[in-house]
């Protein structure tokens, strides 16, 4: 009989000193029954569908339903994108997701100085409710349910949206959807403010307010790690940083006077699923596992639904390569999979172009076509999270936990997150990861194939490229100046007024862009409203 | 010209929020030696050229993954020409198409860099370029 080998052994040698995962966490050569704390077992495991939920958020998980599997498209104008919406769902895709381009992300009509060259290019151009009817023109909004990535100026675009779906004779109560509405990780890592932090929270809690009584089953907000993460971050700041996020949306929304079962069934998550397999699985069990604790027992919350952690998940943009784009494909399917084994409700999956340009409709069929695969070859959504019990995703899953606990009392600390990002410590957090990776990186510590490790000198592009057409600039700037020459003015003006005085008062504003929306107001005229009201935010720069 | 450690002017024209990149290749240059100014984040090619006179660059780097980077770096480029810096590298970085960087490397704009690429080369090639075109006039 072979011998068993036990860890007080001097080990064999490695091939590394030690080894880390992509966050440069250091993993044990395995885990064994000791690695898991009494306490977990004890009261952290229950079957999925139980508090705390570390297992998954439902008894049956996919069994019932499958994830939504929800590709992030825009570019160019509204008739392109809404083109690319009825082409993935001809290809099975069961929710819709929008990606605006940057004038519309940053408040601005495609008009603005500002925007000069970006129209179009990295995403729609939405400038009112006329190019929103061109966006979802025959889409049918009562039925498949649409997410929206926008967060500054994220009430007023919703407005429009709403607005589009009244004419269309389609009632708020059936609209199903996401607005990603985060701005405290705009301010932390992606940087698409207006205003300062405290008007844009105001505003976050006036759509609380409002989609609690008209739009019931509306996400009012998706609060992001992606983007921290994307940023540098490792998994877990971007946890950490992520639901404290959302403990600050809830402490604002209760001082407003809120109730907080009353809107915390609605607030969503969005993480990244980066390349670490099983450190990303954990991260997102710690996620929902963190999130019930404290919903329940700090905010006092009686509703399930309000302990929650509901969440989409998108594959890592900064783990694909310019270099062998085909690997990201590979490198796509893994974190696609590590999603669903942690538990996700929606899943976006990247498409192998996109460290070139965006996807092309070949590039972002194959993406869609990976969720298919998982969802219906592997066998992986038989099984609610099969890897609970192994003895290194629970002691990962605790061990992140722990961290991102740390750091709830670091912020605390410090007054609180708006506080912290204001003194840019989750800034400076990040950027000084993304600098050790970077390192990792250079010094070949961390391999990327084909960057730093098995590269192809001779390597040709042989993938198609999507290009912006240079006409969807001028096109819809001369579209948006005939708007305004041909809508009813002194309406739209009235409206405009009507929502700067109650910008001066506590008045829930939401009411009011929807008035503006319904009147042909572009994005930047409400938003330059508001400015008049709000000031503007500026970014104190570091490295 | 070696007494004097190399000065680059680092920003983000435009409205694109992603700043990681730069970051890490403003600390990356600092670490090789260079001054680095890093401008940060919603610049005009007006303020980032202007900054460039004031702080005397010998480089201006640019980190553009919008997609505007047609517009800015030609914009950056003729700037710099008209405002006496045509002698002076431009150069920079995002998500920038191979056909895209021959065009602009037709007006004058250096080489840019991409995902993948390591910081260090960046430093290696600003620094070869320096030291391979003198300025026109002694500093």
């Amino acid at each position: 009989m072979a011998k068993t080998t036990t860890l007080s052994e001097p080990s064999a040698p490695t091939r590394e000193a030690e080894f880390t995962t992509v966050s440069g966490r250091i993993v044990q050569p395995t885990y064994i029954g000791e690695d898991v704390a009494p306490a977990d077992l004890r009261e952290n495991l229950p079957p999925p569908g139980e508090f705390p939920y570390t297992r998954g958020i439902h008894p049956t998980m996919y069994r019932g339903k499958l994830w939504t599997m929800r590709q992030f498209a825009g570019m160019g104008t509204a008739e392109q994108t809404n083109a690319r919406f009825k082409f993935l769902l001809s290809r099975g895709q069961t929710g819709l997701s929008t990606a605006f381009d940057n004038p519309t992300l940053y408040g601005w009509d495609s008009d603005h100085a500002l925007s000069e060259g970006e129209v179009g290019k990295t995403g729609v151009a939405v400038d009112s409710l006329e190019d929103m009817e061109r966006l979802f023109d025959s889409i049918p909004l009562g039925d498949v349910s649409t997410s929206m990535t926008i967060n500054a100026p994220a009430a007023w675009i919703f407005t429009m949206f709403l607005a589009n779906a009244e004419k269309r004779g389609i009632a708020f109560s059936k609209l199903r959807g996401t607005l990603q509405n985060d701005i405290l990780k705009e301010y932390i890592a992606q940087k698409e403010w207006i205003f300062p932090p405290e008007p844009h929270l105001r505003i976050i809690t006036d759509l609380f307010q409002f989609c609690t009584e008209h739009v019931p089953q509306w996400n009012t907000i998706s609060i992001s790690g992606y983007h921290i993460r994307e940023a540098g971050a490792t998994a877990a700041q971007e946890l950490a940083f992520t639901l404290q996020d959302g403990f600050t949306y809830v402490e604002h929304a209760i001082e407003a006077g809120l109730q907080v079962d009353e809107f915390a069934p609605r607030l969503s998550f969005f993480f990244n699923s980066h390349l670490d397999f099983f450190e990303e699985i954990a991260k997102l069990r710690a996620a929902r596992r963190i999130w019930a604790r404290h919903m329940k027992e700090r905010f006092g919350a009686k509703n399930p639904k309000s302990w929650l952690c509901r969440f989409h998940v998108q594959t890592a943009g900064c783990s694909l390569t310019a270099q062998q784009p085909e690997v990201n494909i590979v490198r796509t399917a893994l974190e696609a999979l590590a999603g669903v084994l942690g538990g996700c409700q929606s899943l976006h999956t990247n498409s192998m172009d996109e460290a070139l340009a965006l996807p092309s409709d070949k590039a972002v069929e194959i993406a869609l076509r990976t969720q298919q695969v998982i969802a219906f070859e592997s066998g992986v959504a038989n099984v609610a999270d099969p890897l609970g019990g192994s003895f290194f995703i629970e002691k990962l899953t605790r061990d992140i936990e722990e961290e991102a606990e740390d750091y709830f009392a670091q912020i605390a600390k410090m007054g609180g997150m708006v506080k912290a990002i204001e003194r840019g410590f989750p800034q400076q957090e990040i950027t000084r990861s993304a600098y050790e990776y970077q390192r990792a990186l250079s010094d070949n510590r961390k391999i990327m194939i084909g960057v730093n490790d098995f590269i192809n000198e001779d390597e040709e592009l042989l993938i198609p490229i999507l290009e912006i057409e240079e006409s969807v600039e001028p096109n819809q700037i001369a579209s948006v100046r005939k708007l305004r020459e041909k809508r009813d003015n002194v309406a739209t003006r009235d409206c405009l007024d009507a929502l700067e005085k109650a910008a001066r008062t506590k008045e829930n504003l939401i009411p009011h862009m929807l008035n503006c929306s319904r009147a042909y107001a572009t994005e930047g005229e409400i938003t330059l409203t508001l400015i008049k009201v709000f000031g503007e935010f500026r970014e104190q720069s570091f490295f | 010209m070696s007494e004097y450690p190399i000065k680059v002017v680092i920003g983000k024209p435009g409205l694109d929020g992603h700043d990681r990149g730069a970051k890490v290749v403003a600390r990356s240059l600092v670490e090789a030696g260079m001054e680095v100014v890093y401008l940060g984040l919603r610049q005009t090619p007006e303020s980032i050229v202007a900054a460039a006179i004031d702080e005397d660059a010998d480089a201006v780097g640019l980190s553009v993954l919008s997609g505007a980077h047609m517009t800015h770096f030609k914009r950056v480029r003729e700037l710099m020409v008209d405002q006496g810096l045509g002698d002076r590298l431009l150069t920079g970085g995002g998500i920038i198409p191979t056909k895209d960087q021959e065009t602009l490397t037709a007006l004058g704009v250096g080489k840019l860099f991409g995902p993948g690429d390591d910081p260090g080369t960046i430093a290696e090639y600003i620094r070869d370029w320096v030291r391979t075109h003198p300025r026109m006039e002694a500093k």
